[in-house]
């Protein structure tokens, strides 16, 4: 047992902390008002490599660990976390899939630009009618010899707007049920694709999700990602690796409201004193210290897991759970601290509550995790 | 032509000061250690004067003087983009003997440029730089702004109330003032992991002697609780100052 992080850890987590002050800092407020997507930072998010950083070097990524993931994912997502979101869709649910299962051909096109973020993927499995049981897919996709022919509507796609490189699941064999579902990769600006217009969400609001309809979209055979009938198991194995990083993106919202809590406690005064001088706001302080270190760990442990090679899906389901529900109390106990100062957008407690809500809902809900870390036990 | 970069490791800016030993030594306990913010700017210069196609610097290296507590400060800067790093094996005592390590290693291998920070954010002694040049018998100039290699060297230096733009031959020494460069790099993740494979060499110190020696160090007194006075009652104000603060 070895609780201590490499010096290259530290350098990767000092990184994105230095990029998401220098460059996520100045404008969130107002890019998470209007919903503006963060194009420039994103950019800039590429060009120091945290886009593809879990891919391998051979394939143009940064080579670095889960570990250190977890930690850019946690300084990102402190400070904006609809550019974290961005970074942990392209990074663990659309190159993880291709690298892993992808062939040479499917790597060269496009892992390689995804890898050095000069294009963006976007993973299709939710649909209007299809959510958290995600094996109900409407959506078609008919072998017609040479080609897919794919139709129907996939729903709250982030990146939908942005990326170039879909990962889009569909039913080819309905008789097979969830085995009969396809893992396809599309080309955004293939013929018969229409992306939908701009969810207005509550939180992450610069992030871009959107529907995005197929409408007779042929894709070439070579383009199937893994084996025939494989899209349903790629789904849930890539979701297991996600969740480390909505996890630790939800790790990141907690402690970025705890340390302004922190802080504002230390400096408001009331009734003659510091308000953290008031036992019930120092202890709240505390609850909320140990609960984020204890997610803390639950993510470092998945990710630890993921790096021997050892299975993980059930860790990375407890973490994104226990991160998930203390993002959500932390940022509201991080709210009452700040009092009514927490509740105006200058303070920016409010948005990290409103992103916290977030992550109890997508890459399967709390109420999924639980599903899957019930299962579990059972095994 | 080769460029020598001199890298302090500093004490993070936020860290909170502590003494030990009888306030002779820093207690270095929980310290985060950095880049001494100008050095880090120097570096990034040098960095920008080798990607420009122009000029023919084909070699960034970073020099400490320090112990192997420093070596994940310059594994940082191979991670930012250096070519490799030279660490003297000494504890940095004062200017003299830092300034006097360099030079040691200069005799032996030629650089064409050598950055300095203009002062280090934790003793602040402003030294090293001209010490070096002097030690070197190069020419030293301080307070430089900008280094610009085309055909004619020119360096910019400020000087109150303006700009300064003076001429001069390799090998010299410049000492950086911020805005040698804009701001300092994020090392990427191709940097970090670059940076692997780049060498960090650790050569024996010189023999050269230790002339100065800390007797103490001493915190500023820490800031007295501030009094507020009803403006209605400035007599209070006048008896504060004459018989607590004993101003008047
Ligand atoms: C901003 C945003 C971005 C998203 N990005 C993507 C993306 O990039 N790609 C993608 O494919 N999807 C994405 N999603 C979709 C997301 O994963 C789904 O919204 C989520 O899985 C829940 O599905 P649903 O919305 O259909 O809710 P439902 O499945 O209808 O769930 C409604 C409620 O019922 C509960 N529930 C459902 N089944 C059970 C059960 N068996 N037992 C107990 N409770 C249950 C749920 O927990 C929830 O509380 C995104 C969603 C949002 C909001």
């Amino acid at each position: 047992m070895n609780f201590e992080f490499t010096e290259e850890h530290l350098m990767i987590r000092d990184a994105a902390r230095d990029f998401a002050q220098r460059e996520l800092l100045p404008g969130v407020i107002e890019r998470d008002d209007k919903a503006i997507y963060p194009t420039e930072q994103v950019k800039k998010l590429a060009e120091l490599g945290f886009l593809g950083m879990l891919v391998g070097s051979k394939y143009d990524g940064g080579g670095m660990d889960t570990i250190s993931y977890v930690l850019a994912m946690e300084e990102i997502s402190k400070v904006d976390s609809s550019v974290a979101v961005i970074m942990s869709v392209n990074n663990s649910l659309v190159c993880w899939g291709v690298e892993k299962y992808g062939t040479e051909e499917q790597k060269e096109k496009y892992l390689k630009p995804m890898a050095r973020g000069e294009k963006i993927g976007a993973f299709l499995l939710s649909e209007p009618e299809a959510g958290s049981d995600a094996t109900s897919q409407r959506t078609t996709a008919i072998d017609m010899g040479d080609h897919y022919l794919v139709n129907g509507t996939k729903n709250w796609i982030t990146n939908g707007k942005s990326a170039s490189t879909y990962i889009v699941f569909a039913q080819t064999h309905k008789e097979l049920k969830h085995r009969g579902i396809n893992a396809l990769i599309v080309e955004a600006d293939t013929e018969g694709i229409s992306v939908g217009p701009h969810e207005n969400k509550m939180g992450m609001r610069a992030s871009d999700t959107h529907s995005v309809m197929f409408n007779n979209v042929k894709v070439p055979k070579e383009n199937r990602l893994g084996e025939e009938g494989f899209g349903f198991k790629l789904a849930m194995k890539s979701l297991e690796g996600g969740r480390i990083g909505i996890a630790s993106q939800a790790l990141g919202i907690a402690s970025g409201a705890y340390e302004l809590a922190l802080k504002y406690a230390q400096e408001r005064k009331a009734f003659g004193k510091e308000i953290i001088n008031h036992q019930v706001i120092a202890f709240k302080l505390a609850d909320m210290a140990v609960e984020i270190e204890a997610a803390r760990y639950f993510c470092l442990k998945a990710a630890w897991l993921k790096d021997q090679g050892k299975p993980y899906g059930h860790a990375s389901a407890m973490a994104k759970l226990y991160a998930a529900e203390t993002a959500m109390k932390v940022t509201t106990e991080a709210v009452q601290i700040h009092g009514g100062y927490g509740y105006v957008k200058e303070y920016h407690v409010e948005r990290l509550m409103r992103e916290a809500k977030l992550t109890q809902i997508y890459e399967g809900t709390s109420e999924i995790q639980k599903i899957v870390i019930s299962r579990g036990l059972m095994d | 032509m080769k460029i020598l970069v001199c890298i302090s490791n500093v004490p993070d800016t936020t860290t909170k000061v502590k003494f030990k030993e009888d306030n002779t030594l820093l207690d270095d306990s929980g310290i985060q250690w950095i880049i001494n913010p100008w050095d880090e700017l120097a570096l990034t210069r040098a960095l920008e004067l080798k990607e420009d196609a122009g000029n023919s610097v084909n070699e960034v290296c970073v020099i400490n003087v320090g112990g192997s507590l420093t070596e994940a400060t310059l594994r940082k800067a191979l991670a930012i983009g250096a070519d490799k790093a030279i660490r003297i094996d000494a504890c940095p005592s004062d200017a003299y003997h830092v300034a006097g390590q360099i030079a040691e290693y200069l005799k032996e291998n030629v650089y064409d440029l050598i950055f300095s920070g203009i002062e280090s954010s934790d003793y602040n002694g402003s030294s090293v730089g001209a010490m070096l040049a002097e030690f070197m018998n190069y020419s030293g100039i301080s307070s430089v702004t900008n280094v610009n290699l085309d055909d004619d060297i020119v360096v910019s230096r400020a000087i109150p109330g303006g700009k300064q733009m003076i001429k001069t031959e390799t090998p010299f020494v410049a000492i950086v003032q911020k805005g040698i460069a804009k701001e300092p790099r994020i090392p990427s993740m191709r940097g970090i992991m670059m940076a692997r494979k780049k060498p960090l060499e650790v050569i024996p110190a010189a023999e050269l002697p230790v002339l100065t020696q800390t007797v103490k160090f001493e915190l500023p007194q820490a800031k007295g609780t501030c009094k507020m006075i009803d403006p209605e009652h400035v007599e209070q104000l006048v008896e504060l100052l004459k018989n607590e603060a004993k101003v008047l």
